[in-house]
């Protein structure tokens, strides 16, 4: 059909530009592309599929032929050595614990902070807004530092307050950046109208403001509870009691002397991966647009 | 004693119940108490705001009052901290007991610059600086123009293009922490499915993380590997704002695919690439983790970058002064040329006044 249209409309046929093709590409080009992004797609998830094939492999085998995926003789001893003996639950337990309280502290922090940023002209705006962004040019260590010796002479070292807290003061900065942005695009006459009908300016922004923000709410909500989940250098300092691991610090021990624990590993991998990657395809059409909302707004 | 799944499950909740009780009677009540505290710090602010003072701005003030108090107490206090440390002998031998003073700080910054920052003679600043802006020139590159070369196929009429875009999104939604330690793994010499893999066409694997070389090329491949689906899903995005008009204009004009991409593609790309590259450029020069979980910095310290080295020098030897002094000077080597590009490419602007 579209080479015939071609044919008889040369110039239709021409505006067809290399980077914009409304009727399609030639089946070869097609083959080319979509050979191209097969192999793409292949190494982008090798790695995660060699893993959870090393985590159904028997104990101490890890010289499985790297073309099989369920290897010969396939078990769960893994999983169940990892969950009767290692004390995984209790790892992911305290992460979920440490992960709500930032998820939902920073969230709370950062939704009413970022609605002054994005509706008032207050004095301090401008060096507030560019103190925010230069948080995000801090090294670990900068903060790090500081706080572990506070918390050394405190003799607070292991405890969760302090993890949870570094957590959620190094979240908010970019959580307000993000929901300043989303704020901006919702229209001032929306909470105008309400305010007119009776509505104090914080019932407007609790009534209306608020629940037209639900997208951009709950990309923050994940994306601190994602980078709170997965931290693994302050932890790694902060706690040291085995009854404190976040699963990070877990993992990395099962690593320690990986040529027995290996296949233990892989399995901690796989149970840590799975619901996170799940969460995270369900919901990455969200998290793209948050992030580039908040950042291209220039 | 054999377990099956199910007894497996019960006894490990069985052992995670009491800590992780002992656990959440902890951090709880500080949930609360932080949540209490904050609307108690509301009420005050706006009360002597507002019935007071009768500030125009009470609102505002009200609202970023707990998100400032604790950003200034947490991050800001620590910020201030970190330059009185770097003003200290601090060490690990006087934990409890520094000393402070001018002479300190000075000696801490003349040691950043020229003594060697870690063990080895090799590992001085400007090594390692050096070997820094090559890791995040490598990184940012194959981000970018891998991102790049994906989306432009991506932005195709494809059958399966939902299914390719979600499957190259995996590497992305992986935890940091899992592909930083898988990644180690893969880099085994004899385990590693890299040098498996090798072998099967007939090559004889390298000894990924004995050796400096291949150890910083192994870095760059899992950061490489993990980093693009991020600019190709923030690229996609901008390509599929860009109207077709634009391409059948040029085609018109008689562009050449080349031309098209460069004058039609790739400026009507900047506002998207511009921010997105800064990110990148700031995320991979701080990023502790690629460098931490693969190799530590190793083998004999030669993948240190700069923030690795940090790391490694404040808490692998103790030196907190020095460390803090290191922190500042990475700092400022950020700020300036965050701002610097912000600057030239004008996004800063728009991004305090909107």
């Amino acid at each position: 059909m579209s080479t015939q249209a071609a044919k008889m409309q040369p110039r239709r046929a021409r505006a067809n530009s290399f980077f914009y093709r409304a009727r399609g590409d030639s089946p070869f080009a097609l083959l080319v592309i979509n050979l191209v992004l097969i192999l793409a797609c292949a190494i982008a998830v090798y790695p995660a599929v060699r893993v959870f094939t090393i985590s159904l492999g028997p104990f101490n085998q890890s010289l499985i032929d790297p073309f099989t995926v369920i290897p010969a003789n396939a078990t769960t001893a893994n999983y169940i050595q990892l969950i009767a003996k290692k004390g995984f639950l209790l790892w992911v337990g305290n992460s979920l614990a440490v992960t709500c309280s930032v998820a939902i502290i920073g969230l709370a922090l950062s939704a009413t902070g970022a609605y002054a940023f994005s509706r008032w002209k207050f004095p301090g705006r401008r060096p507030a807004l560019v103190f925010l962004l230069a948080t995000q040019m801090i090294p670990a260590g900068m903060v790090l530092i500081p706080v572990y010796l506070m918390l050394a002479k405190l003799r607070m070292v292991n405890h969760f307050n302090g993890l949870a807290l570094a957590y959620t003061v190094t979240a908010v900065p970019f959580s307000i950046w993000i929901l300043k942005g989303y704020y901006d695009t919702v229209p001032l006459d929306l909470e105008e109208a309400a305010m007119i009908d009776g509505c104090s300016r914080l019932q407007a922004f609790w009534r209306i403001v608020l629940p037209l923000s639900t997208p951009a709410l709950a990309i923050v909500f994940l994306f601190n509870f994602m980078q709170a989940w997965s931290e693994f250098p302050v932890a790694y300092r902060i706690i040291t009691n085995k009854n404190l691991y976040t699963w990070p610090l877990g993992l990395r021990a099962l690593q320690g002397q990986f040529q027995t624990e290996w296949g233990m590993y892989a399995a901690a991998s796989v149970l840590i991966t799975v619901p996170v990657l799940a969460l995270f395809l369900y919901s990455s059409k969200w998290l793209i647009s948050g992030l580039t909302l908040g950042s291209v707004k220039g | 004693m054999e377990y099956n799944l199910w007894t497996a499950l019960a006894k490990g909740i069985q052992d995670a119940l009491p800590p992780l009780g002992a656990s959440l009677r902890e951090i709880v009540p500080v949930v609360l108490a932080i949540v209490a505290g904050a609307v108690c710090l509301e009420l005050v602010v706006y009360l002597i705001l507002a019935k007071v003072l009768k500030s125009r701005y009470a609102l505002p003030y009200t609202l970023l009052a707990p998100s400032a108090l604790g950003l200034l107490a947490f991050l800001g206090w620590p910020l201030v901290f970190n330059v009185i440390i770097a003003f200290s002998n601090w060490r690990l031998v006087n934990l409890l007991n520094p000393s402070f003073g001018l002479q300190y700080g000075i000696e801490n910054f003349r040691k950043v610059f020229t003594e060697p920052l870690l063990n080895t003679a090799a590992s001085t600043f400007g090594v390692i600086f050096g070997r820094t802006v090559l890791w995040t020139v490598i990184n940012v590159f194959f981000h970018v123009t891998l991102g790049m070369g994906l989306a432009l196929l991506l932005n195709r009429n494809l059958r399966l293009r939902g299914l390719y875009r979600t499957l190259l999104v995996v590497p992305w939604a992986i935890p940091d922490v899992v592909v930083g330690l898988v990644w180690k793994g893969e880099f085994h010499q004899q385990f590693g499915f890299v040098n498996l893999m090798l072998a099967k066409f007939g090559i004889a694997g390298p000894p990924w993380l004995s050796d400096g070389t291949w150890a910083f090329v192994a870095v760059c491949i899992a950061n490489i590997w993990r980093g693009i689906p991020f600019m190709m899903v923030i690229i996609l995005g901008g390509l599929q704002s860009i109207a077709g008009e634009f391409f059948e204009a040029a085609e018109m004009d008689g562009a050449t695919w080349w031309q098209q991409f460069r004058h039609v593609t790739l400026p009507l790309l900047q506002p998207v690439l511009g921010p997105a590259i800064t990110l990148g450029v700031i995320w991979t020069f701080n990023n502790l983790n690629a460098i931490f979980l693969i190799t530590e910095g190793g083998p004999a310290e030669q993948t240190n970058i700069l923030v690795s080295a940090l790391y490694n020098a404040a808490f692998g030897f103790s030196k907190y002064g020095f460390g803090a002094a290191f922190a500042i000077v990475i700092f400022v080597i950020l700020f300036i040329f965050a701002s610097g590009w912000l600057m030239a490419s004008g996004s800063l602007k728009g991004v305090t006044e909107a």
